[in-house]
């Protein structure tokens, strides 16, 4: 069985309530959800293969789709949307050099967008993984990408 | 008025209410009210006249109270912190700077009640406040709770991106690891909820604002407000506002009055309680009642200058709630998708205005036949927006 599988059950169990939190846990350690972790996943709750793709094709949080380790979910809500988040679309997909929806080549970057993140005035708002950026520039959001990718050599040369 | 002017106002009346994120001891107070009767606390909110601040505005007292005569060994008490409806943010600065206020209204709710096991059901966007909320759970858990021999226990549950989750059916049904589906009422909640047990399912201002009345008591409470919308409310500003932010202010304000103080002297309409409340045009400013008398609200107001096309406004909000709706029931999944597509298509000129009506008619279809308050709540937006500025939608 897949180890972390194993691990997300050892912490949370295998009971339907804990679903979500094992599928989350495997979010955070592989990016998303494979088909064969959610089949693996449904054999330990005892539960059907469909119930599973089911749950988690429903959060948008519960990637089905392969991922890059960084996930980019710009806020497009009302808000953010007039704080000019236009812009800092473009500027990431430039940046990135992919379109809504893709990843990068490399593995690094997913581009989506997402519904109200929260920091309507503060907006335009991103996420990060888990982290949040908020009253967003052209200048800043190339910062946070740069500040990433720099990042990410520094941890592989080590 | 002179910007200072507006400044000495918004601050007399911020002072006027100020209870959510004032300075108190709750540890004292929990000390206090643990050793009142359930049946005290129940009267005392229920004669507070709080009612629900997610938006809905069911009385809490009767909630709590629906709770406690239910039978059932096990209860539970549900944070909702799945802040998701457009323009809210308020939630979020309240477990961020008053955590302990909310665990301890939980607690309090758990003494009136009787429940055993209390959760948080934060919004996956919030998850970097996960961690802060687990410590803090566990810190009262260990060093409040089980010091006292109180058999209630304090837990926190992550969601993972579904605005929907916010209804409280769906929320339980989150929380059990499905999906997001609301469940058909009644049975309510307080009766049959999670796990199946009573389960009470209030909004963190809710929670925060039942350990003020504790506190203060509920006649200070009553005289807050007006005869329907006792009490204060934390407002999400955001928009076309030079003061966007978190504000506490007594409810029974006339937009007027507060666009005055919030708007950018521009303010052509006011969105209020978010994608799924009603939008308010300048010319309805001076007679509409920021409260459960006039327009209800969850806090969320989003200010909309003359330069913003409303058609946009409108379209967003359709988008939103296309990718929202859950699809479980046919009005709202097509609905939704109908209202957006058929928008595009007058605007397109694809259709003739007269259509707009038939849309109208769809909203309030939807409004009667969907199966929880996303698809039934459409029809405030869509038919304000659509009422009041038909000529900005069609062309």
């Amino acid at each position: 069985m897949n180890k972390n599988i194993s691990d997300a059950i050892d912490r949370y169990g295998n009971t339907r309530e804990n679903l979500i939190p094992v599928m989350q846990y495997m979010v955070t350690q592989e990016n998303w959800l494979s088909g064969e972790a959610m089949k693996e996943i449904a054999d330990s709750f005892g539960i059907s293969h469909a119930e599973v793709y089911g749950t988690a094709s429903f959060y948008s949080f519960l990637n089905t789709e392969h991922c890059g380790k960084y996930v980019i979910r710009l806020c497009r809500t009302i808000s953010c949307d007039m704080s000019e988040k236009a812009g800092i679309l473009e500027t990431l997909k430039n940046m990135l050099r992919i379109s809504l929806g893709e990843t990068t080549p490399d593995g690094l970057f997913t581009l989506l967008e997402t519904n109200c993140l929260g920091w309507c005035h503060k907006g335009p708002a991103m996420l990060i993984n888990d982290d949040v950026f908020t009253e967003l520039t052209t200048e800043k959001t190339e910062d946070i990408i740069r500040g990433v990718v720099d990042n990410e050599r520094k941890y592989c040369s080590i | 008025m002179e910007p200072e002017d507006l400044n000495r106002r918004l601050e007399e009346l911020k002072q006027r209410v100020n209870l959510i994120f004032k300075n108190i001891d709750c540890e004292a107070i929990l000390n206090d009210v643990l050793r009142e009767t359930p049946r005290t606390v129940l009267s005392k909110i229920i004669a507070s006249g709080l009612s629900g601040r997610g938006g809905a505005g069911f009385p809490t007292g009767i909630k709590w109270q629906g709770a406690a005569n239910a039978d059932g060994k096990i209860k539970y008490v549900i944070c909702n912190a799945d802040e998701g409806e457009p323009g809210t943010f308020k939630d979020r600065q309240i477990l961020d700077e008053e955590p302990d206020k909310v665990i301890a209204g939980m607690i309090i709710c758990a003494h009136a009640i009787g429940a055993k096991e209390g959760y948080i059901y934060l919004r996956g966007e919030y998850a970097f406040l996960y961690r802060k909320l687990v410590s803090k759970c566990e810190e009262w858990n260990r060093f409040f709770l089980s010091n006292r021999n109180i058999d209630f226990t304090l837990f926190v549950r992550l969601g993972a991106g579904a605005y929907v989750c916010g209804e409280e059916t769906a929320l339980i049904e989150s929380m059990e690891g499905k999906r997001g589906e609301p469940r058909n009422k009644p049975p309510l909640p307080v009766i049959s909820g999670y796990k199946g047990c009573p389960t009470v399912i209030n909004n963190v201002e809710t929670l925060a604002y039942a350990v003020m009345i504790m506190s203060d008591g509920p006649e200070h409470f009553r005289s807050m407000g007006t005869k329907n919308s006792m009490g204060g409310k934390v407002f999400s500003i955001s928009g076309d506002s030079p003061r966007k932010g978190v504000y506490e202010l007594p409810l029974g304000m006339t937009l007027y009055e507060f666009v005055e103080l919030l708007g950018d002297g521009d303010t052509k309409a006011v969105q209020v309680g978010g994608s799924s409340g009603t939008c308010v045009p300048r010319k309805k400013f001076a007679d509409t009642i920021i409260g459960f008398e006039g327009v209800p609200t969850g806090g969320s107001m989003i200010l909309f200058n003359s330069s913003r096309s409303m058609y946009h406004v409108l379209k967003n909000y359709l988008e939103f709630f296309q990718e929202e709706s859950c699809g479980q029931c046919t009005p709202c999944r097509v609905g939704c998708q109908q209202l957006l597509k058929g928008i595009e298509a007058i605007r397109a000129g694809e259709r003739p205005l007269s259509y707009l009506d038939r849309l109208r008619n769809l909203a309030v279809i939807m409004s009667v036949s969907s199966k929880c308050s996303l698809g039934q709540s459409l029809v405030n937006p869509f038919n304000s927006i659509t009422g009041h500025f038909r000529e900005e939608v069609c062309y």
